[in-house]
């Protein structure tokens, strides 16, 4: 390195002392033009955001195959020759269609009561898609208020962090459970006892943000020229946490929808006749022990797996996309 | 440093209080079915008799005092449905030691699998391995684990030529559950661990280890390691209460005879003192896993400084 530098430093004098003094010196001249360009550039962050997003071919790709995914599931009930989800289906003579495996008249087959497995994982899917994106909406909104006031609110934060320190000790799961097992199974109650706990890491993320950043100079400088809390917090503070955010968010939803699994699987989720991943999954597992009917598994959890997948790396793709030091 | 100690666990018998009597009084929504064996069969006036037997209709201050002197007692309510008239901790003492060895099995092999995956992926960062270890990682975080313990059980089985009955004296039968429950914690401990190391690597101090000539493996194993093993400490708690809610499904899905599966079989019954005393029980075992791990950091780190609230991690 030192060498280098010397040898640089040296071959620059060199040059410097043999030059004319006009090659030294020339002036600029004015141009109307050039002084437009300084001063001002059109980066706009959200479009640079979707620069660096759309570069990550795999990401774009998945979210586009997972938007037409839940715009499906809407559309699939309204397409011609579909059943009900519900509906148990019999033949000609009345009995009923019982573990037809895939095929013509069932694309996935039926399941053990000779329900069609088609119409229902379809059915399933957006259940469980409501579920993960109403809990990922609900601690997004819940957690960023409580977290901007936990960090932003000096005197709020003593009584915050003891609140974080009791809730924090007790296994979320546990929680799940207890209200789950306290109310009647339905898809409120679900999302009711997900969001309950899930809140608190995302605003105990975002207090900690909050109190590095809220005393930088610029913060500090726009408090000195009068500028409301409200628009500090929602122009100074806040962009800096899109990524984060959206990153939790987007894992939020993969949990939730392994959490109703699970839910499921220990007898307190939702109804058989309410569709949901979870309640297929629970019903494949039981046949498990016979080869030929395993595909009542594999099909809800292939669904399942692509669904969770996708949003973790689409989410992780998209928090490196808005952080803007990775912004050209 | 005493002072510390004994400020912490103070801190941490206070939050177990708390959330005792919390989880008590919510639980006291329960359905009233779940308190007798045969609901159904009973009238009005003897289901409010029952209710005025176990105290139940009395104010709930009054019976958060009883609750709480029974439990100094070791008296955790008596079970009506799951097993008539026994009292729940006899039943659970039969069910701890087993889900204790199942989770002690499942950190051990975590932390020896975990731990060395993560360095080689950072010692080998950009490698075959490296790549490979993440797909790994991916694949673990993004999949529920609801789903792929289900796939190790059905193939697993196959594998091991092992029944789906669970027979507790047989090792063989110990190898899906403990290596299924310890997949989560082993993808945990490898990304953090890999991602601490590569920080660490860029350090002075490890540039000047390289300049003096240390050999990389040196340098990787006698310095870096053991600084990024540090921070990683305040995640093996956490770790510990991934395995202790990984347990509940697991003992269930084996039908391994622990406290887990138990949750899982009284919750289906619906037998209210059983899970009270489980749920209190899980309760515990997470106040305890967050204290220890806050006072393995501090004898592991001297930079912490003892002063600091229990809350700063």
């Amino acid at each position: 390195m030192m060498k280098q530098f010397s040898y640089r430093h040296t071959k620059e004098t060199e040059l410097i002392h043999n030059m004319q003094e006009a090659e030294l010196f020339t002036f600029g001249g004015y141009n109307e033009d050039e002084t437009e360009k300084t001063g001002f550039s059109n980066y706009s962050y959200w479009n640079s955001t979707l620069h660096a997003f759309l570069k990550n071919r795999m990401a774009f790709a998945l979210l586009v195959v997972l938007m037409l995914l839940l715009a499906f599931t809407f559309v699939q009930p309204y397409l011609p020759g579909q059943y009900d989800p519900n509906l148990i289906i019999n033949d000609a003579s009345g009995i009923q269609f019982r573990n037809v495996p895939p095929g013509k008249q069932f694309i996935l087959g039926t399941n053990s009561i000779g329900q069609d497995l088609w119409a229902r994982i379809w059915s399933g899917t957006r259940t469980s898609l409501l579920i993960g994106l109403s809990v990922a909406l609900a601690e997004a909104v819940i957690g960023i208020t409580v977290g901007v006031i936990w960090g932003y609110v000096r005197k709020a934060d003593f009584i915050l962090t003891e609140i974080y320190n009791i809730i924090d000790n007790i296994p979320n799961t546990i929680i799940l459970i207890l209200i789950s097992y306290i109310l009647k199974p339905s898809v409120k109650t679900l999302i009711f006892a997900m969001c309950l706990t899930g809140w608190i890491q995302m605003a105990r993320f975002i207090r900690n943000q909050i109190l590095i950043i809220r005393d930088r100079d610029y913060n500090v400088a726009s408090r000195c020229l009068g500028t409301p809390a409200a628009r500090i917090i929602v122009k100074n503070l806040l962009p800096y946490l899109v990524s984060v955010i959206m990153l939790r968010m987007a894992l939020t939803i993969p949990a939730a929808i392994g959490n109703e699994v699970f839910i499921t699987y220990i007898g307190l989720g939702l109804p058989v006749n309410i569709p949901s991943l979870g309640n297929l999954i629970n019903e494949g597992r039981v046949l498990i022990t016979s080869p030929a009917l395993r595909y009542q598994l594999i099909y809800p959890t292939i669904i399942l797996s692509f669904v969770t997948i996708s949003f973790y790396i689409i989410g992780n793709a998209f928090s490196d996309a808005a952080d803007p030091k990775n912004h050209i | 440093m005493l002072q510390y100690l004994s400020k912490r666990i103070a801190r941490s018998f206070l939050t177990l209080l708390i959330i005792l009597t919390a989880v008590f009084c919510l639980l006291r929504l329960m359905p009233i079915e779940g308190y007798f064996q045969n609901f159904d069969k009973m009238t009005p006036q003897q289901i409010e008799v029952g209710l005025k037997e176990m105290g139940l209709s009395d104010p709930l201050p009054l019976q958060i005092v009883h609750f709480f002197k029974d439990l100094i007692r070791g008296d955790l309510g008596i079970s009506r449905i799951y097993r008539s008239n026994v009292p729940v901790s006899d039943i659970l003492a039969d069910k701890v030691p087993v889900s204790i060895k199942l989770g002690i099995w499942s950190m051990i092999v975590s932390l020896f699998a975990g731990l060395p995956m993560g360095a080689f992926m950072a010692r080998y960062q950009h490698r075959l391995f490296d790549k490979i270890s993440t797909f790994f990682i991916v694949c673990i975080q993004a999949v529920p684990a609801a789903v792929y313990f289900l796939y190790i059980q059905l193939y697993g089985t196959q594998l091991f030529h092992v029944s789906l009955l669970f027979e507790i004296d047989d090792p063989k039968y110990w190898i899906l559950p403990v290596i299924s429950m310890s997949l989560g914690n082993i993808a945990f401990y490898g990304m953090w661990l890999r991602r601490y190391m590569i920080d660490e690597s860029n350090k002075d101090y490890v540039k000047l280890a390289k300049a003096k000539g240390l050999s990389e493996g040196k340098v990787m194993f006698r310095h870096i390691f053991r600084n990024a093993f540090v921070p990683l400490v305040q995640y093996i708690p956490t770790a510990f209460l991934n395995t202790v809610i990984g347990s509940i499904y697991i003992e269930s899905l084996y039908s391994i005879p622990g406290m887990g599966g138990l949750l899982v079989t009284v919750i289906k019954k619906h037998d209210n003192a059983m899970v009270q005393g489980i749920v209190l029980l899980y309760a515990c075992v997470g106040v305890l896993g967050l204290l220890l791990g806050d006072l393995m950091m501090v004898m592991l780190d001297p930079r912490i400084s003892l002063g600091r609230k229990a809350g700063d991690r």
